[in-house]
């Protein structure tokens, strides 16, 4: 049995197993930290940075950062939120994100991270409105790499869960972009059993599933009707009210 | 309201009309109007001068995806050209009949829109024309002083919008851009919890719906100087019908009818829609001219909407709108109201009845969706065998629209045309401004803010998309010029719907 640690997060007392990561632990006692790249059954990357917490004064990735023993972590706090913020209005003008007719609006963790951080204006950026062609080649699947984030969870359900190296960065910085083992979608052994076709792992649009879309009434999509994060603070209400 | 200023011109004499800078750009509409050397009207235009590209930029999108993107051309008939879109791909994906949950949802969203849609330009739009009269001064012609001098017939027009919107909503989860239709059948049925809500409001709906069509009627009948004279000429007429001849809202086959009445064509299936009109482009609108082929672009012209639904139906099949469509047409001593060419109606400013039947017809029709089982529960979605091409049509609240795609065998759209009612009334709206034009502008020297609002009076019968895209209660971002014999600009006004 591993050794268990006590640390905090904005003063709130966590017990967690030596050797979890910040973000299990945090998800295990209730205390969501927002995130994007990192979804369950997949390896965690660090890459997207939503979910950066003040480990005893220093920024880190929760989902990658191990948690110790005695630390303060810092979470919801302004300045947090504000990297937070700036990170996800960042993706937004990056990419083509066109929630009002985009399939995925609701079921959107893009999108429901906005609303979750309060964004509802522009970032002083400038949108970069790429044009890159839809993959519709695949009679089951598309692909919309307009909408993609880079969160490569894709990369790693279809490596470690599915054997079948679909999909891998590609370019470097501003460049960098999600491609394909092949020339087109059908072209590669891609079916739409595969895992990284499954809903929940690509966070935004980029994953289309064909003839689905709009299939979920507006009021049953999954962020209309909690908030992101909820499931995982439930558990922390669920515990709060069995205590009382 | 936004008040009219004068402004010098360039020229001496010459005056410029000006109303706050332009600052909503989807529902732009410009008059010019033609003088001969003695100052009689020899010709008016209505140039439709926006322009939105959505045929263009919806190439190479997955079809699924057309219903809920070519909506967002509208925000006051984005159901119109859902159902339409969802009809085209129902094609597309093989299906020709729908579940009988998935149509009757889908027809419960439509008669919802076109209540809303008509009740909103009848009493938002247009009644302060009607109550205050057309010369009536500029500030007294809004919805809010028909609320001041009739608090409660605005607030009937609130509420029985407000219904529709409530009917869209429960069906298509938004009051506004919702994604009820999918291709092949809908989204969900109806909740027995929103059933249940609804429901117990549509006989206080359907009471003002009568009340809606008794004021008009009796306007009507107390102007009849009026609607002799104002904007009123014999035209063609198309909408799609029942084969039995019923009015159709949802979908049915296409008719025209002459001045007469006497049938053009009849019953031409959506997708043989090109055997029998062709569009003609003109250089001063971005909107094309439709015509009737056989007719050629002289003679083929034709009215959509409310007024023409009236003349190209045989009956309207429910039956308190069914009495008022009697009615509607014994006007003037109008013969019996039972066959065409028997009581066809050419006055422009009968657009406005026609509406109210329709309104009275849609609350009908709702009645009887929310009395229905099949609206509750049941299959909601088939599926067919894949075709390239999808052709549609649907009544929207401003007449025939029709959609037009073809899908490659990725599911992407490789062609997109769309004819939108506001286009099959541009001849006639023409016809309309041109001649109030010549019959209160000839031989005047100075426009008025008066002839200004009769030219609008006139486009506004019709409902045009310029009007309802700018949301701008009872005005339209309208421009007149004033061109005399040499083609010289001589007088100009602009006006503008001063809401950001």
């Amino acid at each position: 049995m591993s050794r268990r640690i006590h640390f905090t997060v904005d003063g709130q007392s966590v017990e967690a197993d030596d050797g979890q990561s910040i973000m299990e632990a945090c998800d295990a006692a209730g205390i969501y930290i927002p995130r994007l790249c990192d979804a369950e059954a997949l390896v965690p990357q660090g890459s997207c940075r939503v979910c950066v917490v003040k480990l005893n004064g220093h920024t880190v990735a929760a989902c990658t950062q191990p948690a110790e023993d005695r630390a303060h972590i810092e979470s919801d706090t302004h300045e947090i939120r504000s990297y937070r913020r700036d990170l996800v209005r960042m993706l937004f003008h990056e990419g083509n994100h066109l929630c009002p007719v985009c399939e995925a609006s609701g079921q959107c963790e893009l999108q429901a991270m906005a609303y979750r951080l309060g964004i509802s204006q522009d970032a002083p950026y400038p949108y970069l409105q790429p044009v890159r062609p839809l993959d519709a080649s695949h009679p089951d699947i598309a692909l919309d790499t307009n909408r993609c984030i880079l969160c490569g969870r894709c990369i790693r359900a279809s490596r470690d869960v599915d054997g079948k190296h679909l999909f891998e960065y590609v370019g470097r910085g501003i460049h960098k972009r999600i491609g394909i083992s092949a020339a087109t979608l059908a072209e590669t052994d891609a079916t739409i059993d595969d895992y990284a076709f499954s809903a929940g792992v690509c966070p935004v649009g980029c994953i289309i599933r064909k003839h689905e879309g709009y299939e979920v009434p507006i009021d049953e999509r999954r962020f209309n009707k909690q908030v992101i994060g909820s499931r995982i603070e439930a558990k922390l209400l669920d515990d709060n009210e069995e205590e009382a | 309201m936004t008040e009219r200023t004068i402004q010098p011109g360039k020229t001496p004499g010459n005056r410029v009309l000006e109303i706050d800078p332009l600052t909503r750009v989807e529902g732009h509409g410009k008059v010019t109007i033609h003088l001969d050397a003695d100052n009689q009207v020899s010709e008016a235009r209505l140039h439709i001068v926006e322009f939105r590209g959505f045929e263009r930029f919806i190439q190479g999108r997955l079809l699924w995806e057309v219903p809920v993107i070519v909506q967002r051309l509208c925000g006051i008939c984005p159901v119109s050209h859902h159902l339409c879109a969802a009809k085209a791909m129902d094609q597309i994906v093989g299906v020709d009949q729908l579940p009988p949950t998935a149509e009757k949802m889908r027809r419960l969203m439509h008669y919802g829109q076109i209540l809303q849609s008509n009740v909103l330009h009848f009493f938002h739009l247009a009644s302060p024309d009607l109550l205050f009269g057309f010369d009536a001064p500029a500030r007294q012609r809004n919805i809010f002083e028909v609320i001041k001098k009739n608090p409660e017939l605005a607030r009937q027009g609130v509420l029985m919008r407000q219904f529709g919107q409530e009917i869209i909503e429960a069906t298509a989860g938004k009051k506004i851009h919702g994604t009820g239709a999918i291709p092949g059948g809908i989204n969900k049925a109806l909740s027995q919890e929103t059933r249940d809500a609804l429901l117990p409001r549509i006989d206080t709906i359907q009471a003002w719906a009568e009340g809606a069509v008794d004021l008009i009627r009796d306007y009507c009948q107390a102007h009849p100087e009026q609607i002799a004279h104002f904007a009123n000429f014999p035209s063609n007429a198309m909408s799609l019908l029942r084969e039995d001849g019923a009015m159709e809202l949802y979908d049915g086959k296409l008719y025209a009818v002459d001045t007469e009445g006497q049938p053009i064509f009849s019953a031409v299936a959506p997708a043989d829609f090109n055997q029998y009109l062709m569009e003609e482009v003109r250089s001063w609108s971005y909107m094309k001219f439709p015509f009737i082929r056989s007719l050629g672009s002289e003679q083929g012209w034709y009215r959509v909407g409310p007024l023409a639904r009236m003349n190209t139906a045989r009956f309207i099949s429910t039956p308190a709108a069914q009495k008022r469509l009697l009615e509607y047409r014994h006007l003037n001593g109008g013969a019996n109201g039972e066959t065409n060419g028997k009581g066809m109606q050419h006055a422009s400013l009968l657009y406005h009845w026609a509406r109210m039947i329709e309104v009275l017809h849609c609350v009908e029709q709702i009645h009887r969706l929310l009395e229905d089982p099949d609206i509750l529960s049941g299959e909601l979605r088939a599926k067919g065998e894949r075709r390239e091409e999808g052709i549609a049509i649907i009544e929207a609240p401003r007449g025939s629209l029709f959609h037009h795609y073809r899908v490659d065998k990725n599911d992407q759209i490789t062609y997109c045309n769309l004819i939108v009612s506001t286009t099959h009334n541009n001849s006639a709206m023409n016809r309309a401004v041109t001649e109030v034009a010549q019959r209160h502008l000839s031989g005047q020297k100075n426009i008025t803010e008066g002839l200004l609002n009769h030219i609008e009076v006139a486009v506004r019968a019709y409902d045009p998309c310029l009007s309802c895209a700018t949301h701008a209660l009872g005005q339209m971002p309208l421009q007149v010029a004033m061109v005399d014999a040499t083609g010289k600009t001589i007088q100009q006004f602009t006006r503008d719907s001063g809401h950001a």
